[in-house]
Order: structure tokens, then C-alpha cells, then sequence
């Protein structure tokens, strides 16, 4: 009854390559069970896991589809979407002929868990976890160092504990973290990042206990999904004008599925205020928008579409052709078809870059 | 446009949809409580397969508060980004105006009129026993 269709064309644009900044592969809790001490799985199993938000074990809205996932990639045989490697391979990484993907695990990996020690525990889990069952399998798939971000001292010690390792693509955040990214608590990051020749790959989601908005917490899933794009202007805000980028000129930002459209009026807000305050900043040397251009980069997914597609073409050329990665977020459910995604009038050089030559850049795969 | 056997009635009950195969095109076949409709399986939106979509209904609001449901399993919305589409004529529900998904003209036919015919059999046995659901495309 289900008769995969190919069209016949995918084979020939097949030969495009194509570097995926946004895979999210799944693995259970019981996965990690081999990297975590006998201390931690008993007291998962006593404790459980605690998200800064109410009801830990679902999500703070309900998806549009289940488990947020296209409903064509639960694998026939069983298991949850993205957990069958071989599916994945089938209807994804050679279906698509993706020469490198980026693996960026949303759960379980600890991430902003309350406990500390636990969410430390289990970002190393997680970290052992994509190597093993997956980059070992599958080296297109490199993983994402995954870090106790609202702990900064150990999470150093995860990211230095991974420096040098060329299977790690990227230093992994997700967006919604206790305080704004920018803030002091969370330059030991950006430091051993920088150290370890890593950029920073900053993901939509996460639990940072706090509503979207300042005036609580919407009603619909429409507004949460829209308006993480907002929330991630705070944060992208408050690196630049907090001066991280002053204090480390080599960090590299990843903004991931969070749109762009926003980035060219964010600047223009920024430039405009800081020429009229620029001694309450007076260790910015430069426009803010500068800082943005030099110091982020963004994925595509989910691709903005614009009623004139030429307007997301605008868009682009400002942020700058060198800084749009290709991203599919295979197998959430608003996945971008690599083939169709791009605008259509974009030039063969341009396309290149944004399907793989500017990850290869940054991420120095060749 | 040619005529071709993608099913025996039987197989698709009403309330089920098929998917066939059609000179390389893959179609999906729905039975709307025994009538037969025919779209195009791939989502106009951005590719999706509209036959692991979910079958739902029609929301309708004329305004906040006010909602109506109504044409239960007659929507077919698309896996990936939700897309909804009218079964019975292809309708987007999300871009009516520019975005259709294709629709081909589906029929019910005796197998005794069919074994005349150029007709290919794609996915079962030709009997001419049964009625057939035959699709134009």
C-alpha cells in the first residue's frame, strides 16, 4: 500500500551536493544508558528529568503533527521518526544525495535540565550516543557538541573534552536559555568554543521556564512556532551589544531554524540607536549590524516565502551570500525539500554556496 | 489522458485511500463514502505525499468563537507542512486562489467493459467479474 514514489528527476539533481546543517536524529533514553553512570540512570529512573518548564514530560504546546514530524518518517519498522538509520538513509541522506549532514539532537541531551550535575551527565550521554550509533555508522552525520549551557564551567569541560575531534561539527545551544545569550554567564562557552576552533550553532526551542512574550504565554502553537524568530532577536541583540564579539573576535554564531528575514531590520534598528547611544556602549567600536554580518550565520529552514520571491532575494543579498546554510530539519514537519526550497531564480554559483560551499567553509569539511 | 485500472472497488472501503501508480505518476485514489476521487500525490506546496497526510474535516469560522465543523474526512492535509486540500476538487484551503493540487477524473467500471479497452492494470489482477475504479490521467 505505501508505494514510496521517486520522481524521476531527484536522480540527476541528486549529483548537486548537499550540505544539511539541521538533522535531528532521535534516540531513547535508553540509548544513553551505556555513557551514564549507575548513579545517574537510578536516579533518572527514581527522579526523572526537569525542564524549566511545567509538564516535563510533553512539550509546552502541542505540535501540528505528531512528535513535530513529517508523518511519512516513522520508520516501517518501528521506532520513532529519525531513530532507523537506514531509513534515514533511504528517505533522506541518499534520497537527497547529502554529502554531510549536521546531527543537532533536541532530546534527550540535558539540555537546560535544571540539575546541573544530570544535565552534564546526559549531554556527554548524548554526545557519545551520535558518535556511536551514528557518525560511527554513518560518517556523513557529524555531531553537534551538545553542553550543560546554563552551567558554564561544565560545559567547557564538555566542549574541551571534545576539542580536536573532527567528527564534532559545532558547539550546540538552543535559543531559549535562562538568561539572554549575550550575558557574561555564558562567555566560558563562547571562549572554549573559540579555542576549539568550533562555531556556535544556536537552535530554535528549549525550555527557558519563561513565555515567549513579556506579556505571558500565547495561545496557539501559531504564534509559539512564528515567534521564535522574536525571541532570538533578543539574544542575537545581546551578544552584539554585550561585546562578546569584542571580547572574542573569532566567534562564530549558527542561527538555526529561526528564519532571516528579521536579521536586515534588526540591524537597522541597531545601527540606528546606537549612533544616538553610543556611550551607553562604548565598547562597541563598531555598527551593530557589522557585528551581525561578520559574526552569524543563518540556516534556511524553514525558508522564508515571501508572496515576491525577489524580496527574499533582498533579503539575502544583505545578509550576504557567504552566510546561508542549506538546512532541511529532516524529519520535523516542517522539513524543506533540499530540491524545492531555494528560489528558483537563484544564479548556479549562489546555490552552490548556500547547499554546501559555505558550511564547507565554516565548518571546514572538505 | 488515458484510462487506467488502479484498484478493484473492493480494495478501497469508503473512508480509505490508495496509492497508484500511473504512467510514473503517482496518484492518490480516495473512496468518500463510496465515491471515488483522484489527486495528484504530490503536495503543489513543496512535494510532500499527500497520501500519508491525515484524512480530516473542514474548520470554518465566520468569526472569534464561532467555529463550524463540518465535511469530516473530506480534507486531506499534507504530512509535512499541513497543507489542506478539498478531496473532492483539489482545493487548497491555504492559497485557494494560487495553489491547486491536481485532480484526475476517476470512475467506476464493470470489468466485462473494460477487457476491451487499452487499459493497464497497475496494481491488481483484471477479473472481469468486478467493478473497477479507473482513473483518467
Amino acid at each position: 500500500m505505501n508505494i514510496e514514489v521517486r520522481q524521476p528527476e531527484r536522480g540527476a539533481k541528486a549529483r548537486v551536493k548537499i550540505f544539511d546543517c539541521d538533522i535531528h536524529p532521535k534516540s531513547a533514553l535508553e540509548d544513553l544508558r551505556p555513557y551514564l553512570s549507575n548513579r545517574w540512570w537510578s536516579y533518572l529512573q527514581t527522579y526523572g528529568q526537569r525542564q524549566r518548564h511545567g509538564y516535563v514530560k510533553g512539550f509546552p504546546y502541542p505540535k501540528s503533527q505528531p512528535l513535530a514530524s513529517r508523518r511519512d518518517s516513522w520508520p516501517p519498522g518501528g521506532g520513532l521518526p529519525a531513530s532507523d538509520l537506514d531509513f534515514m538513509r533511504e528517505q533522506h541522506l541518499d534520497l537527497y544525495g547529502i554529502e554531510y549532514g549536521i546531527m543537532n539532537p533536541l532530546s534527550p541531551t540535558g539540555q537546560g535540565e535544571q540539575n546541573d550535575e544530570l544535565s552534564a551527565a546526559l549531554a556527554f550521554a548524548a554526545n557519545e550516543d551520535q558518535l556511536a550509533r551514528w557518525n560511527a555508522r554513518e560518517p556523513r552525520l557529524k555531531a553537534s557538541v551538545v553542553i550543560p549551557y546554563e552551567n558554564g564551567e561544565l560545559a567547557v569541560q564538555e566542549i574541551r573534552r571534545r576539542a580536536g575531534d573532527r567528527r564534532f561539527a559545532h558547539v550546540l545551544f538552543l535559543s531559549r536559555t535562562s538568561e539572554l545569550l549575550g550575558k557574561r554567564r555564558y562567555w566560558p562557552i563562547f571562549e572554549a568554543a573559540v579555542e576549539a576552533g568550533l562555531p556556535v550553532g544556536v537552535h530554535v526551542f528549549g525550555s527557558s521556564g519563561r513565555p515567549m512574550s513579556n506579556s505571558g504565554w500565547p495561545s496557539f502553537y501559531i504564534e509559539e512556532i512564528t515567534e521564535h524568530s522574536a525571541s532570538l532577536q533578543a539574544s542575537v541583540a545581546s551578544l552584539i551589544v554585550e561585546g562578546a564579539f569584542e571580547r572574542y573576535p573569532e566567534l562564530k554564531i549558527v542561527l538555526i531554524e529561526a528564519g532571516f528575514a528579521w536579521l536586515p531590520s534588526l540591524g537597522w534598528r541597531l545601527d540606528q540607536n546606537w549612533k544616538r547611544m553610543k556611550d551607553e556602549v562604548p565598547h562597541l567600536r563598531r555598527a551593530p549590524s557589522e557585528y551581525l554580518r561578520e559574526h552569524f550565520w543563518v540556516s534556511t529552514q524553514p525558508m522564508e516565502e515571501a508572496e515576491d520571491p525577489d524580496h527574499v532575494i533582498d533579503v539575502m543579498q544583505w545578509i550576504g551570500w557567504d552566510r546561508i546554510l542549506f538546512a532541511s530539519d529532516y524529519p520535523h514537519w516542517d522539513f524543506d525539500d533540499p530540491f524545492l526550497a531555494l528560489p528558483p531564480s537563484l544564479s548556479e554559483e549562489r546555490r552552490g554556496k548556500i547547499y554546501s560551499g559555505n558550511a564547507k567553509a565554516l565548518y571546514r569539511f572538505e | 489522458m488515458a484510462k487506467h485500472v488502479v484498484a478493484a472497488v473492493g480494495e478501497i472501503p469508503p473512508g480509505t485511500r490508495k496509492l497508484a501508480q500511473v504512467n510514473g505518476r503517482a496518484i492518490v485514489v480516495f473512496n468518500l463514502g463510496g465515491e471515488f476521487f483522484a489527486l495528484n500525490n504530490r503536495c503543489p506546496h513543496r512535494g510532500g505525499s499527500l497520501h500519508h497526510g491525515s484524512q480530516t474535516g473542514l474548520v470554518e469560522s465566520d468569526g472569534p468563537g464561532r467555529y463550524c465543523y463540518s465535511r469530516p474526512g473530506e480534507i486531506i492535509r499534507c504530512p509535512w507542512h499541513g497543507w489542506e486540500f478539498d478531496i473532492r476538487t483539489g482545493q487548497s484551503w491555504c492559497d485557494p486562489s494560487r495553489v491547486r493540487a491536481r485532480r484526475y477524473a476517476v470512475s467506476v467500471e464493470r470489468g466485462g467493459g473494460l477487457v476491451a479497452g487499452p487499459y493497464v492494470a497497475e496494481t491488481v489482477p483484471v477479473t472481469v467479474e468486478n467493478d473497477y475504479v479507473v482513473v483518467d490521467a
